[in-house]
């Protein structure tokens, strides 16, 4: 998908404004915020399998070309193939030469943020396939046209009454003319349009939260089933997954799953936990005839050993996005990108380039509540951080902000010269100000006076009149 | 016990009768109070904003003028913060000063924790009539795991109520330069965060941090609500009887 970050200062101020948009985030609310507070209540050694994620991961990325190549043993061992793309371009190139070569022309897709990664619906389309997706967040988003607005819950954006409209139109063609009013109601429809699409589709493409070393599984949860549908109906089953999705064990893999779903949704385990090990055998009675996995890189090797690997430890639980003040305010779709919140405040410059997100690592108060709900622990306000040493040193930053900061910190160099301005300044501010207690306005500080007032100084500065209780006291003496 | 006393470069500015209460607190517990001159500002304007080299040259300045202090207190804490969470990482490829800014963090304390954790200040001999609900700091919850300290201390005001507020751990879209670099989101922010104020019922904020009650208080002026604002050092110090931040003199 093509990137809007660079304009994510306008695309931030729109959606403040967009009464529909405030409208769905507003009935979100702190349902998620509310939900993993008590999941992780009700299991007191939640902070322990913290611990050991971390571990495992940390463990794994250390080894990462090790457990990569004992996954793609295991899975040629169960009869599937492993296909490796360094850029988005190889990765849905691949994808696009194995739906081709089973003369595919209908592509059901189970939730991929990988697969928004590398473009692949667009890619399959540009190629003269369809793609459905068929995760409800998913499909509605699809029908809209647009791009998911969270890791978890791509459509979240979106009202009831958006998404009866929505189907409304794109369904009158399946003779699907029933007003909908309920959520049951919204939810069966889907499952009426997309039960045909599961039956017909010759290749399912699915997401991997997990990819198992040990026994060559690629893991998924979801809440809907759809993940099983898109994976067991079609003969072909392709698996996109990044790299660093890899677990050397089952057990290990176990671990995680417990913090994925508290972490999310505030579930104990989402309603399907489906582990896919290979195309169907002899023995089984359903399954597809081939199974494949295309495993991405796009630039994680990089990351690998640099300031941004914590990163890498992201399970793409949600949780800071949904602890995010900013993201809580403006929404997925202003990042610009396909990752929003804090981790693609991190992780979209590193995929993209600083250059084409100069805003994203800025656009934080650097809170820090994202870093205590991480269920990986990532320090994501540092690693926000890091970027912005990165946007210093490169100069991308507005030199009108660099120059006040170096004028800044040169006069706070200087102590003595220090106290003698801030003390002129807190003087005249306070003349100034009349008593009033506050400016409405005043120069140089439009972007903190448009809507709030800035108290005024008291009248001599701290040290000032500290210096002059001491003297007076040495005085008296 | 010798304390050096970091006000911040802005309680220096903005808000000196917070300095003046800080030393109030110390004094009346004991402590000899010194607040050195040669203090400045912490750096964390230019760390945040991706200066490292002003940002570690400012570093060294704050750990030189309070190295020799028993204890660095500071009113606020997100400046605290930036000593003891920041310096040991900003400055730990530097030999001469790693050792140093890691044994300061050890001995640095954001004012209220140093009352309750260090000082073991049960109570606090003042008054505040009014209901009053506290709004914790980002820097404070986070960096120092700061919650029931300043609590404890304003349930022993005399004749005051502790009103909780919803999501008293959400950011008020302070967060230093940003909320003039996103002022759009930033007043968001702002706007979320009294609206919890108010729904608390307290007609007085108190916090630990003048950045977030710069914010908070010309946010409520500019809306004209009766909210009154003061930090928590000058509601505790028993001087919370004048105008509150950002209030009119004359009044």
């Amino acid at each position: 998908m093509k990137s809007q970050s660079r304009a994510f200062r306008t695309n931030a101020e729109k959606a403040l404004l967009d009464t529909q948009l405030q409208r769905a985030l507003n009935i979100a609310g702190s349902g998620f915020i509310d939900k993993r507070r008590a999941a992780i209540d009700a299991l007191p050694v939640f902070e322990l399998l913290r611990d050991a994620a971390r571990t495992i991961k940390e463990h794994t990325l250390s080894h990462l070309d090790d457990y990569l190549l004992r996954f793609e043993q295991q899975v040629r061992a169960n009869g599937g193939q492993v296909h490796w793309a360094r850029t988005p371009a190889e990765a849905s190139k691949l994808v696009v030469q194995l739906c081709r070569a089973v003369d595919a022309k209908r592509v059901t897709k189970g939730k991929t943020m990988v697969g928004e990664e590398i473009g692949l619906n667009e890619a399959l389309e540009q190629a003269g396939m369809i793609p459905i997706e068929t995760d409800l967040g998913e499909y509605i988003i699809q029908l809209a046209e647009e791009p998911p607005s969270h890791i978890i819950a791509p459509a979240i954006h979106k009202t009831r009454e958006q998404i009866t409209a929505l189907f409304k139109q794109h369904h009158a063609r399946y003779g699907l003319t029933k007003p909908l009013e309920t959520v049951p109601e919204i939810v069966n429809e889907a499952r009426q349009v997309l039960r045909q699409e599961f039956l017909q589709a010759d290749v399912g493409i699915t997401g991997a939260n997990l990819l198992i070393a040990e026994t060559g599984s690629t893991v998924l949860v979801t809440n809907e089933g759809n993940g099983d549908l898109t994976a067991s109906l079609p003969r072909v089953h392709i698996v996109v997954a990044s790299i660093e999705k890899v677990v050397p064990t089952l057990e290990d893999a176990t671990v995680i799953l417990r913090l994925l779903g508290r972490s999310a949704t505030g579930q104990e385990i989402t309603s399907y936990t489906s582990f896919f090990t290979g195309p169907k055998r002899d023995t089984d009675q359903d399954g597809p005839e081939a199974f494949h996995v295309v495993l991405v890189d796009n630039g994680r090797t990089e990351m690998l050993g640099n300031d941004y690997h914590p990163m890498l430890r992201c399970i793409h639980c949600g949780a800071c996005l949904n602890h995010c003040p900013v993201y809580s305010a403006i929404g997925g779709h202003a990042y610009g990108w396909v990752y929003p919140g804090p981790m693609g405040a991190v992780l979209t410059p590193l995929m993209l380039g600083l250059q084409q997100a100069p805003d994203l690592p800025q656009a934080s108060s650097l809170c820090g509540r994202c870093a205590e709900v991480c269920p990986m622990s990532i320090p994501l306000p540092d690693l926000l951080r890091q970027h912005r040493f990165k946007l210093h040193e490169q100069r991308v930053s507005p030199l009108l902000t660099r120059l006040a900061l170096a004028a800044w910190a040169s006069l706070a160099r200087h102590p003595a010269s220090y106290r003698w301005v801030m003390n002129r300044i807190s003087h005249l501010l306070h003349r100034v100000s009349r008593r009033q207690g506050r400016f409405q306005r005043l120069p140089f500080a439009s972007h903190w006076t448009q809507s709030r007032d800035f108290p005024a100084p008291q009248g001599e500065t701290f040290l000032s009149a500290w210096a002059k209780k001491v003297a007076q006291k040495r005085g008296d003496k | 016990m010798r304390v050096g006393l970091f006000a911040t470069c802005l309680v220096d500015l903005l808000r000196p009768s917070v300095g003046f209460a800080a030393v109030k607190l110390l004094q009346q517990a004991g402590c000899e109070v010194e607040v050195p001159l040669a203090q400045t500002c912490c750096g964390q304007p230019a760390y945040n904003n991706g200066d490292r080299n002003n940002a570690a040259r400012l570093a060294k300045q704050v750990i030189d003028t309070f190295y020799m202090y028993d204890y660095l207190v500071v009113p606020s804490g997100s400046c605290g913060g930036m000593i003891k969470v920041h310096y040991p990482e900003l400055l730990k490829n530097d030999p001469a000063y790693h050792a140093k800014a890691t044994d300061l963090a050890g001995r640095c304390f954001e004012l209220t924790s140093f009352l309750v954790d260090v000082l073991k200040i049960e109570s606090v001999d003042a008054a505040y009539t009014g209901k009053l609900t506290y709004h914790d700091s980002c820097s404070s919850l986070r960096e120092w795991g700061i919650k029931q300290q300043p609590r404890h201390l304003l349930n022993s005001l005399d004749g005051c109520q502790l009103n909780e507020m919803a999501n008293t751990e959400s950011c008020c879209g302070f967060g230093g330069t940003f909320c003039v670099k996103y002022p759009a989101i930033s007043t968001r922010m702002v706007n979320d965060k009294i609206a919890s104020i108010q729904a608390s019922g307290a007609d007085t904020l108190v916090a630990a941090d003048l950045g977030c009650l710069l914010n908070l208080a010309g946010r409520i002026k500019r809306l004209g609500l009766p909210i009154k604002v003061f930090h928590v050092a000058e509601v505790l110090a028993g001087i919370a009887h004048g105008p509150g931040i950002g209030e009119d003199e004359s009044a």
